[in-house]
């Protein structure tokens, strides 16, 4: 208690930038109105104000960075002297007690070390009153803890090489200006988002990051397919917004009328919210989590969104935005770990949603030829990964491959830009590329190691995620993960190899073989190769900031040194709105065995490649497949193979079932209100006119009556033409029927009232 | 005095720019004929105000002479607009709209 | 500012009342009649200066209620510049100034029996909640009470019809100018 008390404590002394992070979406909110009003009149268009906002933003956040290590390290200090002083039994002072499934595993008091660990750092708010009403206070703020400063690092950088980047791929576009003005706009809208303090403003960024999203996928809205993706993903997004919309709602309620997430998670962790709301709010949040992060049902606009421009693609599709999904759940983590049991169950939702996704998205990317779809089902897959990992129970596992996969897989679509741009800007691997090894080997060379590190190649950045999430999912022997979930550790293995195979597939489709395009591809810039190897610098070297235990170091699976567990010791939250979560202890032979997988995975399709390099030098033409692969030969997988290049018939479902089938009812349903809602009033009114007097009577003979008694005894198409009638275009006849109507309603409630 | 007196004197007034409104042609006309619509309704706050012993019903009578204002200087200037266009300010032969 | 004096005079006594509701009572027919023939009339500039009458006979109204701010600001506002509006409106679009108001007959008595009917709803209305309810003025409203209410409780709206002003200036200006 006493520890959590002056973390409080120093949560006031908190660093400056830790107390005012709202600047840090405030400059590149600023720099997207310079750019739109004076944008356009700048030397360059505009693009330097983004590129010096931005570049501010990540220096502050690089410095909000450095505060909150500080600031946890404080805590630490601290307790530690206090605990010195205080506690001679040990244990005692854990302001995280032990969860139920962790009294099987390191259950013989944590020592000091361990102890040393849960120390509860006080996250750094800062909030103003927004509006007050009776009994309503809401506010806008910050909520400043690990998660938001590493999400503020991530954000700021990507979007600064992606800044870069840009100025060179859209150079001479006809809307350059407004693309930087859109780029700056979700940079602030996202990084609003990462730093929420409440549900609400969290929602509100959601749907801002949503409008960018659509105006970048249709920035050349001028080609029909792109102005159909981008409505596409906005409609799509719509679905889930809905349900983000009543989960903060039954939230909102549930948490005694609070929008504010530290209250949220608290009351959520106690358990003075029932389970069963929990259970109903994280089923909402659940389908906002599928339609931002791309999981299966609503994973379909991902792939289509990949119309919009690559550079954005990689900052909005990859790497930021697509992620608020995964975010979200780990921001509201308390909810989703209590409303579906995630320590206590071998299954849930948001494991089974992720798990799917992470097996489907994967086997899409097989048949795809556009080297950005490919791409696109990768991080569907790969997020898929980070909400199994959630859904675990597999917190920092899920938060770090969040992390790392920002890196490699902004790396790997600025790379297929890299390639598009040398290429006529054709994405089409089969087409328009092949042995652009030789011709751009920078490119080549960080797409290569990307793609390790999306593979999970010991020792790039994806292997440590990866591995994190696969001993999380507690399913190996002696992992001791929050929960206990084989089905999730198979799925994930397959995934593992999936996931290698296909990207084998691109490298050897893109770089490797015969050229096969009519262009003369050469190798980028500078302003594009640079952010390629800074990224790719970080596919290598991310994954070392959360070692497991006992790697490359003193300390054994509870007393982490040097770089062991540093992520998760400065990112996962520690305190009362956040659950208790179990670490799972990493496993040696998990390690090998998942590389073993992914490297099967490799081999597999690089022997398929070297079949078909054969069969092309034999027969002496550009092949790209085998003529007669097991498609061919086998029906079942040529059934499984148009099932996946109809993309499960998931768009045929929405647009042909779904859609049309509400559709057609709606449609029937106004048909009939048109002919039976208005025939009825016409009749009302033809009758009404008929009490009114003589002069009505003949005024509407020819009109109405007639035609009322027309439709009710023969067709009421009648009634129609007869209403064509009524409007006559005269605004004074408009106005009578409107003053009649008031007057006789009028009357109508005065009887009313007055029996 | 009796509120009624104000009250119905305004519901004659009203009823009376209604059939204005309704009847007249002339779209300058049609506009006056709102002006008595909104000089009734004004009686009615100003009436009402005084029956409750309060000023907020001079105060919003206040508001609708600014309102009636604006309304008359935008009506006139569509006006001036139709008959630029039309050559006639005749609201009959208005009927673009026609189903 | 009559209903003051006359207040001021004898403030419980009859008389006043008497004075007053014949006051009113002229006043009141006197706008109807008028009413009456802006509606009606073919020549559109004595429309025009029939509803001067009106307006005039509803400032007096005000006075009688005892709001005289609002009755000197219906004669300025109205009187002073919304009927020249009009009458440049009726001279710009160089309406006829004979006869030109020849409306359908059974349109004309379609809107007479609404507006008949209308009354009759709203007459009843009105009579049936306050048949005997008496409006005593005991005091008038002042012109400070008014802009004490103004600029403190109704400060808001009053800035948005100061809004509300400046956009219909900028609208009419734009719908009205030729180019």
């Amino acid at each position: 208690m006493n520890a959590l008390l002056l973390a409080n404590e120093t949560a006031a002394s908190a660093g400056w930038m830790l107390r005012n992070a709202w600047i840090i979406p405030f400059i590149p909110a600023m720099s997207f109105l310079l750019i739109l009003l004076i944008g356009k009149r700048t030397p360059g268009k505009g693009h330097w104000i983004g590129i010096a906002a931005v570049s501010a933003a990540f220096v502050l956040s690089a410095i909000a960075g450095v505060q909150w290590i500080q600031h946890v390290n404080d805590a630490h200090h601290a307790s530690g002297s206090e605990e010195q002083a205080l506690s001679v039994g040990g244990g005692t002072l854990a302001a995280k007690t032990e969860s139920p499934t962790a009294g099987a595993a390191p259950a013989e008091g944590e020592s000091a070390a361990a102890e040393e660990e849960h120390v509860a750092v006080a996250p750094v708010r800062n909030s103003v009153t927004w509006y007050e009403n009776e009994g309503t206070n809401v506010k806008v703020g910050t909520l400043v803890d690990g998660l938001s400063v590493m999400m503020l690092v991530v954000v700021t950088l990507i979007s600064l090489l992606v800044h870069i980047y840009s100025t060179d791929y859209v150079h001479g576009d006809r809307r350059y200006t407004h693309y930087f003005a859109f780029l700056s706009l979700f940079t602030a809208s996202m990084l609003t988002l990462v730093i929420a303090e409440n549900t609400l403003m969290l929602l509100c960024a959601w749907e801002l990051v949503g409008v960018c999203s659509f105006a970048l996928i249709g920035h050349w809205w001028e080609e029909q397919p792109n102005s159909d993706a981008a409505l596409k993903a906005f409609l799509t997004n719509r679905v889930g917004d809905m349900g983000l919309i009543i989960g903060v709602t039954i939230l909102y309620f549930a948490a005694g009328k609070s929008f504010d997430i530290v209250k949220i998670n608290e009351m959520a962790n106690s358990g003075e919210i029932r389970q069963f709301l929990l259970l109903v709010a994280s089923c909402c949040l659940i389908a906002a989590v599928a339609s931002k992060s791309g999981q299966f049902i609503l994973h379909t606009w991902l792939p289509d969104a990949m119309a919009g421009p690559t550079p954005v693609s990689a900052l909005i599709h990859a790497a930021t935005m697509v992620v608020a999904g995964v975010f979200m759940v780990a921001r509201l983590y308390s909810v989703f770990f209590h409303g579906l049991t995630i320590p206590g169950s071998s299954i849930n939702l948001l494991a089974l949603v992720g798990a799917v996704t992470l097996i489907g998205g994967a086997l899409l990317a097989f048949v795809q030829n556009d080297i950005k779809k490919v791409l696109a089902y990768s991080t569907i897959s790969q997020l898929g990964y980070m909400v199994m990992a959630l859904g675990v129970g597999a917190w920092t596992a899920a938060v770090f491959h969040l992390f790392t996969h920002a890196f490699f897989k902004a790396c790997l679509f600025l790379g297929a830009g890299s390639v598009s741009h040398a290429c006529h800007h054709s994405f089409d691997m089969k087409a328009e590329m092949g042995g652009l090894r030789k011709i751009m080997p920078r490119t080549f060379w960080t797409f290569v190691i990307a793609t390790g590190a999306l593979i999970g190649i010991f020792p790039l950045a994806g292997f440590w995620s990866k591995d994190e999430i696969l001993a999380g999912t507690g399913g190996w022997p002696d992992t001791h993960g929050t929960g206990t979930y084989y089905a999730m550790l198979i799925m994930g293995m397959l995934g593992a190899a999936l996931t290698a195979a296909y990207m084998t597939r691109v490298i050897y489709l893109t770089f490797f073989g015969q050229y096969r395009g009519h262009s003369h591809p050469h190798e980028n810039g500078p302003r594009i190769t640079i952010p390629l190897i800074i990224l790719a610098v970080f596919a290598v070297g991310a994954g070392f900031l959360n070692l497991p235990p006992g790697v490359f170091g003193a300390g054994d699976a509870h007393h982490p040194t040097g770089w062991q567990e540093r992520f998760g010791h400065y990112v996962e939250p520690v305190g009362k709105y956040f659950p208790d979560v179990v670490h799972a202890t990493p496993s040696y032979l998990l390690a090998i065995v998942s590389s073993a997988i992914g490297l099967a995975g490799v081999a597999a399709a690089y022997a398929y490649y070297r079949k078909v390099e054969t069969r092309s030098r034999a027969e002496g033409r550009k092949l790209t497949e085998l003529p007669d692969g097991i498609t061919t030969r086998s029906k079942p997988a040529k059934a499984f193979h148009t099932l996946l290049v109809n993309k499960y018939y998931l768009d045929h479902l929405y647009n042909n079932v779904i859609v049309a089938g509400i559709k057609g009812p709606i449609a029937r349903a106004a048909y009939w209100f048109n002919q039976h809602g208005i025939d009825a009033s016409v009749n009302a009114v033809g009758k009404g006119s008929v009490i009114g007097g003589k002069f009505l009577y003949t005024y509407f003979d020819q009109k109405v009556v007639d035609g009322a008694v027309n439709a009710s005894g023969t067709l009421s198409s009648g009634v129609g033409e007869e209403l064509r009638h009524i409007q006559t275009g005269k605004v004074q006849q408009y106005a009578l029927l409107l003053f009649g109507g008031t007057t006789v309603l009028a009357g109508i409630f005065l009887i009313l009232l007055t029996t | 005095m009796l509120l009624n007196q104000f009250l119905l004197l305004a519901a004659a007034l009203f009823c009376i720019g209604v059939y204005g409104v309704l009847a007249r042609r002339n779209a300058v006309l049609v506009l006056m004929s709102v002006e008595l619509i909104l000089n009734a309704v004004n009686i009615n706050f100003v009436a009402f105000g005084a029956f409750n012993r309060t000023v907020a019903g001079e105060v919003f009578g206040l508001f609708v002479i600014a309102v009636a204002a604006a309304e008359v200087g935008v009506g006139l200037a569509m006006v001036l607009l139709l008959y630029r266009n039309r050559k006639s300010i005749d609201l009959t032969e208005v009927d673009l709209m026609k189903g | 500012m009559l209903a003051a004096l006359l207040a001021q005079a004898n403030p419980t006594g009859d008389g006043l009342f008497v004075a007053q509701n014949i006051a009113f009572g002229v006043i009141a027919a006197v706008m109807l009649v008028s009413a009456w023939r802006v509606v009606t009339t073919k020549n559109v500039v004595h429309a025009a200066l029939y509803l001067v009458i009106v307006l005039a006979g509803v400032a007096a109204q005000f006075l009688l209620l005892g709001a005289e701010f609002i009755g000197v600001t219906q004669v300025l506002v109205y009187i002073g510049a919304v009927i020249v509006l009009f009458l440049f409106g009726i001279m710009l679009t160089r309406a006829k100034l004979g006869e030109d108001d020849t409306v359908a007959r059974e349109h004309r008595l379609m809107a007479a029996l609404v507006g008949v009917l209308l009354f009759g709803v709203m007459a009843w209305a009105v009579v049936d909640d306050y048949s005997d309810t008496h409006v005593d003025i005991v005091s008038p409203n002042t012109t400070a009470m008014v802009s004490d209410a103004i600029f403190s409780q109704y400060l808001i709206p009053f800035e948005v019809v100061s809004m509300l002003l400046l956009a219909a200036l900028i609208g009419a200006i734009v719908v009205a100018r030729k180019d």
